[in-house]
């Protein structure tokens, strides 16, 4: 067993060095370039917090619209094929269901910020990540 | 497209800035009557197609604020970019018909010995989104701004073809299987763009009898506004000959709204405000359902420019956080395209 802190007690407090204590003092030009990395950490917290429970429920609905086993690179690139053939009919409620649904788990963890996510999660009105 | 850093001072190649101040005064009468020497010279942004720079042309009685778009390290020029000398003449014709620019002072020649380029007035103002759409002072001018700028999009639908200089004809059909061809290309696997390929190839208007000027990358961040309005229309670097409806939907693609949503004509007006100043400066009549193609075309091609940043950060190109995250911003043209193809009430 690996000693702590853990990967992300310590992802936390670099992102929290970079805000409050490089940011104040770094040049002009660097200012944004260190906002940018903070803001890089902070996204990979959210996805390391998710710990693969989306991709999970992707995985379920991709295998239950499909009608196929296999893992997630696999059926989404299956999905994907078969909305460009034609196969899967791209007006199912069904899959137009599952669109909105993957597409929500990722900007959750991408940018939960971005306002036609927050309206479309219906988290609008909240307070902005 | 421009990265985020645009507004900020990119650090300056000193050799850079000393030489062009060094060529540059030996022609400044020309950039200002009466300058004798130029000063200040400051790079203001180090995109990867232009390199842009901003300094003053002064003299006993002259002081005139310029800017010096040019190739990067003088001499290099980016695929599909119309060239300089070519993005010179359009905007030189687009003022012409009414369009707001800024004023064409010099166009480069090699005995200038600082690359190409050309160099034009500075025009005061405003370009950062975040400011415009909030700011007080900009209060009053985002009652008319979607109208104003549906005004000048009718103005260079009008610019004479015959007056510009010869450019690529990219109607919809074209790009959209250029757009295809790049995607399949990159042999990745995301069904909402699959699904936005099929709607798009079902709606595809055809060519136009006749091709416009198409500005290409008409938006916030390539408007220079001030409390009165759009000063001038900047960045005409990829101009095109097409369907005016491009750029009335590119400033509707809700990447350029800055949040927010429900002002789609660039975060401070609605289509209606837009498309009406389109048709009352001369402009056709616009169809909302082809101005919705190309905003999910625009969409699509801003998700796929930004999946595309995975190979240029992996393969150490330019291994920068900055790339890095742009990458995952492709799932923003996921949602925008599925509240354009399939919204939910």
């Amino acid at each position: 067993m690996q000693d702590e802190p853990t990967p992300q007690e310590l992802l936390t407090a670099v992102a929290a060095w970079l805000r409050n204590e490089l940011m104040p003092v770094a040049p002009a030009d660097k200012v944004f370039h260190v906002r940018v990395a903070a803001n890089a950490i902070d996204l990979a917290l959210r996805q390391l917090a998710q710990a693969g429970q989306g991709e999970a429920a992707e995985r379920g609905r991709l295998a239950a619209l499909l009608r196929q086993d296999g893992d997630l690179a696999t059926l989404n690139a299956a999905l994907a094929a078969g909305i460009a053939s034609g196969v899967v009919n791209a007006d199912d409620p069904a899959v137009i269901d599952h669109l909105y649904a993957t597409t929500l788990e990722k900007l959750s963890v991408d940018q939960p910020g971005y306002a036609a996510y927050r309206r479309a999660a219906g988290l609008e009105g909240g307070k902005t990540p | 497209m421009k990265p985020a850093t645009d507004a900020i001072a990119a650090r300056t190649t000193l050799d850079d800035q000393a030489l062009l101040t060094q060529e540059l005064s030996r022609i400044a009468g020309q950039l200002a009557p009466g300058a004798t020497a130029v000063v200040d010279m400051m790079r203001l942004s180090g995109g990867a197609s232009q390199e842009t720079w901003a300094f003053r042309a002064v003299g006993s009685a002259v002081d005139v604020g310029l800017i010096l778009r040019r190739a990067p390290g003088g001499w290099r020029q980016a695929d599909g970019a119309a060239g300089l000398e070519t993005e010179a003449a359009v905007i030189r014709a687009a003022g012409a018909r009414g369009v707001p620019v800024p004023e064409v002072m010099r166009v480069l020649t090699p005995e200038d010995g600082v690359g190409r380029g050309f160099i034009t007035r500075r025009v005061e103002g405003e370009t950062i989104a975040r400011k415009i759409l909030r700011d007080a002072e900009f209060a009053h001018a985002r009652t008319f701004l979607a109208e104003q700028c549906g005004g000048i999009l009718a103005r260079i639908a009008k610019v004479d073809v015959a007056a510009l200089p010869p450019l690529r004809l990219s109607p919809a059909r074209q790009q959209l299987d250029d757009l295809l061809r790049r995607w399949r290309g990159m042999n990745l696997h995301k069904p909402v763009f699959e699904l936005a390929f099929r709607w798009l190839a079902e709606r595809c208007p055809p060519d136009p009898a006749q091709p416009v000027l198409v500005h290409g990358d008409f938006r916030n961040g390539n408007l220079i506004i001030g409390p009165d309005g759009v000063r001038a229309v900047l960045d005409w670097e990829i101009a095109h000959l097409g369907d005016p409806m491009e750029d009335l939907a590119w400033i509707c693609v809700n990447s350029w709204r800055f949040g927010a949503l429900d002002q789609p004509a660039g975060g401070f007006g609605s289509r209606e405000q837009l498309f009406a100043g389109y048709e009352k400066a001369g402009g056709r009549k616009v169809d909302p359902q082809q101005v919705r193609f190309w905003e999910a075309l625009g969409s699509l091609r801003w998700g796929i420019a930004c999946t595309g940043m995975i190979d240029t950060f992996r393969s150490g190109l330019d291994a920068g956080v900055e790339r890095a995250m742009i990458a995952r911003r492709a799932s923003e043209t996921e949602i925008d395209l599925l509240n354009l193809i399939a919204p939910r009430a």
